[in-house]
């Protein structure tokens, strides 16, 4: 009731909200995407920034632009500090093409924090190197990531995923977490 | 047969503007929107009346085969007899087929057939119909059924232009996009902003005409205001572009002016001050 009111006095009527509804329409119409493939890429996006950079998840936002007859993808992310390690989850990702299936099986463990080291056994070497360089925080995201890019293609699942992956990793760490989920909500 | 070709006598555009490079064929343009119930059928009669009272030899074209409405809103619905079938199955002479607009001299209606079904006109057909009109006005506008499917098809197969409608609604605005897509690339289909309602427009309640056109990004040919009369015109069957006083008549004179050529300002949308919702008139033409 009290929103209705509100809503009386605010310059912005409902005209705007069509506005905004008509944009977003047009935009996966043109892009032919889901509103769940345009959320789920959001995620992907500001996943792979916080490997790299530490950001202002507050301020960080991906807009499409809407031109004669195409759509502009433009992220604005206003960066804090480069986050240091990058290089190995790098190197990490091309290595192992892990099967999928695997993938479900290791996202709980990550969870737990101490279990890593075993359940990287199936993919060699490179991972213990990981754990043991890496604070406990970083370490987890990246033995993640291998898993990430088989699915990415089936547009649902990566959200689902998404979330399981947040409250793991925010469990591991906490410098770099709050960020990411940060980021995720505020995309939501 | 006889009272066609008196018609033809009449004076004969030095050029007839744009897209076609024959001289002597009139132009096709077809009428189209996507989404129903925008104002396809009414801006179709009124601009052709617009421009016959210009003087202009046009002729309007119901596509819309199985759910006829244009006759009813030229008030014509008495007089038709035959239909664009008859003509295409060779029933009937187009001659005969061609309704006499009641109100202005040089304005005809081709009836679409009431009974039949869109799948029965073949695209080839309608071509080669729309090409034996061109031959003879200035002007063809086809009014366009709603939809994509083959009405539509059929409906833009003779055209070489096209004028596609819209309302100030998210659903018109995106079924208006999608049909823009659907039409041949080399096309430059201008945009007409139907039921246009400034107040609400004012109180930011209503897309106005730029969000509109931002998004479609189509030439302006013209802003209609939403206004009662037409609704009142309609009933009685007699075109509004015909009413020297209406402000919405006054619209659609303004896009024939455009259309036959003339420097006419473009059309801007000035927001009424509250308590002056009818006084439209001063809204457009920059005049």
């Amino acid at each position: 009731m009290l929103d209705f009111f509100k809503s009386l006095f605010k310059p912005q009527g409902s005209g705007a909200t069509a506005k905004e509804r008509l944009r977003l329409v047009l935009l996966s119409d043109h892009l032919s995407l889901a509103p769940e493939t345009i959320d789920a890429l959001k995620a992907d996006l500001f996943d792979v920034f916080s490997r790299y950079f530490e950001y202002d998840a507050s301020q960080a936002e991906v807009t499409f632009d809407h031109r004669e007859r195409e759509v502009a993808m433009l992220a604005s992310v206003p960066i804090l500090r480069v986050r240091e390690r990058t290089l190995p989850p790098v190197a990490l990702a091309p290595e192992p093409p892990a099967p999928v299936a695997v993938a479900p099986v290791a996202v709980a463990p990550v969870a737990v924090a101490p279990e890593p080291p075993a359940i990287a056994e199936p993919e060699p070497e490179l991972e213990p190197v990981e754990a043991e360089a890496v604070e406990a925080g970083p370490a987890p995201v990246a033995a993640l990531e291998p898993e990430k890019l088989p699915i990415a293609p089936a547009a649902p699942r990566p959200r689902k995923r998404r979330r399981k992956r947040n409250a793991a990793a925010s469990n591991g760490k906490a410098g770099v977490q709050p960020g990411l989920s940060a980021g995720h909500s505020a995309q939501a | 047969m006889e009272a066609i070709e008196t018609e033809i006598t009449a004076p004969v555009p030095e050029a007839p503007v744009g897209d076609q490079p024959v001289a002597p064929l009139g132009r096709a343009i077809v009428i189209t929107s996507g989404k129903g119930g925008v104002g396809k059928t009414t801006t179709t009669a009124n601009v052709g009346a617009a421009l016959a009272a210009l003087g202009k030899r046009v002729v309007l074209v119901d596509a819309d085969v199985g759910l006829r409405n244009l006759d009813i809103v030229l008030g014509l619905e008495a007089r038709v007899k035959y239909h664009v079938l008859d003509v295409i199955e060779n029933k009937a002479e187009l001659d005969d087929a061609l309704v006499r607009d009641k109100n202005v001299d040089s304005l005809y209606l081709l009836a679409a057939a009431q009974t039949r079904e869109k799948e029965d006109v073949s695209t080839e057909a309608m071509i080669g119909l729309i090409e034996q009109l061109r031959a003879r006005f200035e002007f063809v506008l086809i009014d366009c059924p709603a939809g994509i499917e083959t009405g539509f098809r059929n409906a833009i197969a003779g055209a070489g232009h096209a004028i596609v409608v819209c309302t100030p609604e998210v659903s018109a605005v995106r079924d208006a996009d999608r049909v823009v897509g659907l039409l041949p690339h080399d096309w430059k289909p201008e945009l007409v902003v139907n039921r246009l309602r400034p107040a609400l427009v004012r109180k930011g309640k209503m897309l106005s005409v730029e969000d509109v056109d931002a998004i479609l990004r189509l030439p302006l040919l013209g802003v209609i205001p939403d206004e009662p009369g037409i609704i009142i015109a309609t009933n009685k069957g007699r075109p509004i572009a015909l009413d020297e006083h209406s402000p919405v008549g006054a619209a659609y004179r303004q896009i024939a002016s455009r259309l036959a050529g003339n420097d006419v300002p473009p059309p801007t949308v000035k927001v009424a001050e509250p308590g002056f919702f009818s006084k439209f008139g001063s809204l457009f033409g920059g005049r």
